[in-house]
């Protein structure tokens, strides 16, 4: 009976076959993430800022440490944006070539972001899933501790910080670092408890697997879709903040620059009809930033199982 | 409920115990002390200002000094930069201005973003759905520290209808750039939670049911959608409040406001360390009774939350 069907049981197996290989939780996200043409355009234009804060020096005129003595203290009058002058970003009133400072500036700004955002993320995730995994009184405290660490005014206490150990990029990431893994530990937190329930953690406990290689094999790899999205929603948000103390002159200082202190000095210039001090940093400050958070959103709707 | 309030303001009192200590063993960490200059002064000199300010006590008595100060008469010591003043008499001058356009700047950020959002959801797909979203990521990528100069380009040096900055005890048009650059980021982070979390109940099933049994649209919406989908929004108060007062700083230094920001930047550059000290805790202590508030009003809004 069996072997007589053998020939339908053949047919049907490759009719099966011919739907296709089967798609991976990954393939099918980046398929959805590239019908997504906001996202999929905002990952272009970043692409492209990055490869210009690399490339970018190679075709100025100036150095960012060169100071063009015609433009000092008039640079409204001769520090414009020119192709002539190779100042195409204009100088600012001490006669750098804003040019070469905004490359600078992105350089440091994506820096701080990336790298701060890398420490929150392996933070936060690992406390977070050993927090929900463990569980319990563990849990208890682990969570009250993120609980009083997030109810404190983390921006001030960053400013006392810089202040009480001197300004310095290091500083900066510690004290960023320090306070942005809070969110993620929350929410990695709340990810790992509906884990933990599943049969396959169930089946590693039976087999005798350790703690920490369930937390570290089992549940952390499938973390990673959320960690993705709100590690790209957390870039931004720290370079946010870098800008926001660079901003206040408290963060990264001369001769490095970053969007913020950019900004600041932009800022400061606009009565003097010198609007390309600001205009420039700020545009690739908008524009990066607007890429981040679509890219961010484009990421959870393609991660998010139930967009399926 | 009750067992509820207790167990959050048993978490709120260690944190504020934790933050007085931090930030005081911090100022200590500090190397070289309020009165180091460049010129040393007189080994006796420093000795009797030391004696003033009780710096020659072992630093525990010092701090048991100084919390029991602050928390039995909110006594934050002397200033060590302005020698005639006290941080409290500092702070009683910056306080009421943030407070003035903090307040407002929340009402705007509330009053424009809860309604956006739910035009939002209730439209969606339509171009008003498309122009909130869009106005709500425009203004995430445009933190306080860059309307504030852009506002400044457009409504002072190109239009001329406000003046650029001051207060002038807090005349409406001294008011009007701060608050926009204040509560952009929070009334478009409003108007998004509002708007995906409406959503999130619109698709319910008891909403559903509801339209089913034949509910007039303007029922479900106010009785069934409007107040579980405040929830999340009413969750992020807290953190909207903190942000306020730290934009503050921000407002203070482009405006030139006059507010607690500018106070708390200028200790920062001049290592005022109790200004600085006095201002952080004051911040800190207003976060987290924030936090409680907005904790209780949401236990009190779900009961699910009063485990």
């Amino acid at each position: 009976m069996i072997v007589a069907n053998k020939n339908k049981i053949k047919d049907m197996a490759e009719n099966l076959s011919d739907s296709g290989p089967g798609r991976s939780l990954w393939k099918d996200a980046r398929m959805r993430f590239m019908q997504n043409k906001a996202a999929t355009l905002s990952l272009f234009v970043l692409l492209v800022i990055v490869a210009f804060s690399f490339i970018g020096s190679h075709f100025a005129v100036w150095s960012y440490e060169r100071i063009d003595w015609n433009a000092v203290g008039s640079a409204a009058k001769v520090g414009m944006p020119s192709i002539e002058t190779g100042h195409y970003f204009g100088t600012d009133d001490l006669g750098r070539d804003i040019y070469s400072r905004v490359i600078q500036g992105t350089q440091i700004s994506l820096m701080v972001g990336i790298l701060g955002a890398t420490v929150a993320v392996v933070v936060g995730t690992l406390y977070g899933a050993t927090s929900g995994y463990l569980g319990g009184r563990t849990d208890q405290i682990m969570m009250r501790i993120v609980d009083i660490l997030m109810s404190i005014p983390y921006m001030f206490v960053l400013i006392l910080l810089l202040v009480v150990f001197g300004r310095s990029i290091i500083m900066l990431f510690v004290g960023i670092g320090l306070l942005s893994w809070l969110d993620m530990s929350r929410i990695v937190r709340g990810q790992t408890l509906n884990l933990k329930n599943k049969e396959f953690i169930e089946a590693a406990q039976a087999i005798g697997v350790s703690d920490y290689k369930i937390i570290m094999r089992h549940i952390v790899p499938n973390l990673l879709g959320i960690v993705a999205v709100y590690a790209t929603l957390l870039v931004p948000g720290i370079i946010l903040a870098e800008s926001f103390i660079s901003f206040l002159g408290l963060g990264v200082q001369e001769p490095l620059t970053s969007w913020g202190a950019l900004i600041k000095e932009g800022s400061n210039t606009i009565m003097y009809d010198t609007e390309w001090q600001l205009l420039f940093p700020l545009a690739f400050f908008v524009v990066s930033l607007f890429c981040f958070y679509f890219i961010g959103d484009g990421l959870r709707d393609a991660l998010d199982p139930k967009g399926r | 409920m009750f067992n509820y309030i207790i167990k959050r303001i048993g978490i709120a009192i260690p944190t504020l115990l934790i933050l007085i200590v931090v930030t005081f063993y911090l100022m200590h960490a500090a190397p070289g002390g309020p009165f180091t200059s460049e010129r040393p002064l007189p080994a006796q000199v420093l000795a009797n200002i030391e004696a003033k300010y009780g710096l020659d006590q072992p630093v525990w008595r010092q701090m048991i000094n100084y919390s029991w100060g602050v928390v039995t008469e909110f006594d934050f010591g002397p200033s060590y930069k302005y020698h005639d003043r006290t941080v409290n008499e500092i702070i009683a001058q910056g306080f009421p201005i943030t407070l003035k356009y903090g307040f407002w700047s929340f009402i705007v950020a509330i009053g424009v973003g809860i309604p956006l959002g739910a035009i939002a959801a209730i439209r969606k797909n339509t171009w008003i759905d498309y122009f909130a979203v869009g106005v709500s990521i425009g203004a995430q990528v445009l933190p306080n520290f860059v309307m504030a100069p852009l506002l400044i380009i457009v409504f002072t040096l190109w239009l001329g209808w406000l003046p650029g900055g001051g207060w002038h005890g807090g005349d409406w048009e001294y008011l009007v750039m701060p608050v926009i650059a204040l509560s952009t980021s929070y009334m478009a982070s409003i108007a998004r939670i509002t708007r995906s979390s409406m959503l999130e109940v619109l698709n319910a099933n008891y909403i559903r049911t509801a339209r089913a049994k034949g509910l007039p649209t303007k029922t479900i919406f106010f009785r069934h959608v409007f107040k579980p989908s405040l929830l999340p929004v009413i969750s992020y108060l807290g953190p909207a409040f903190v942000g306020l007062i730290t934009g503050s700083v921000v407002i203070d230094m482009i405006f030139s406001t006059g507010g607690m920001g500018y106070f708390f930047v200028n200790a920062a550059f001049n290592r005022d360390y109790a200004v600085m000290m006095g201002i952080t805790i004051l911040v800190g202590s207003l976060t987290i009774l924030f936090s409680l508030i907005a904790d209780l009003l949401y236990a009190w809004v779900d009961p699910k939350i009063r485990y």
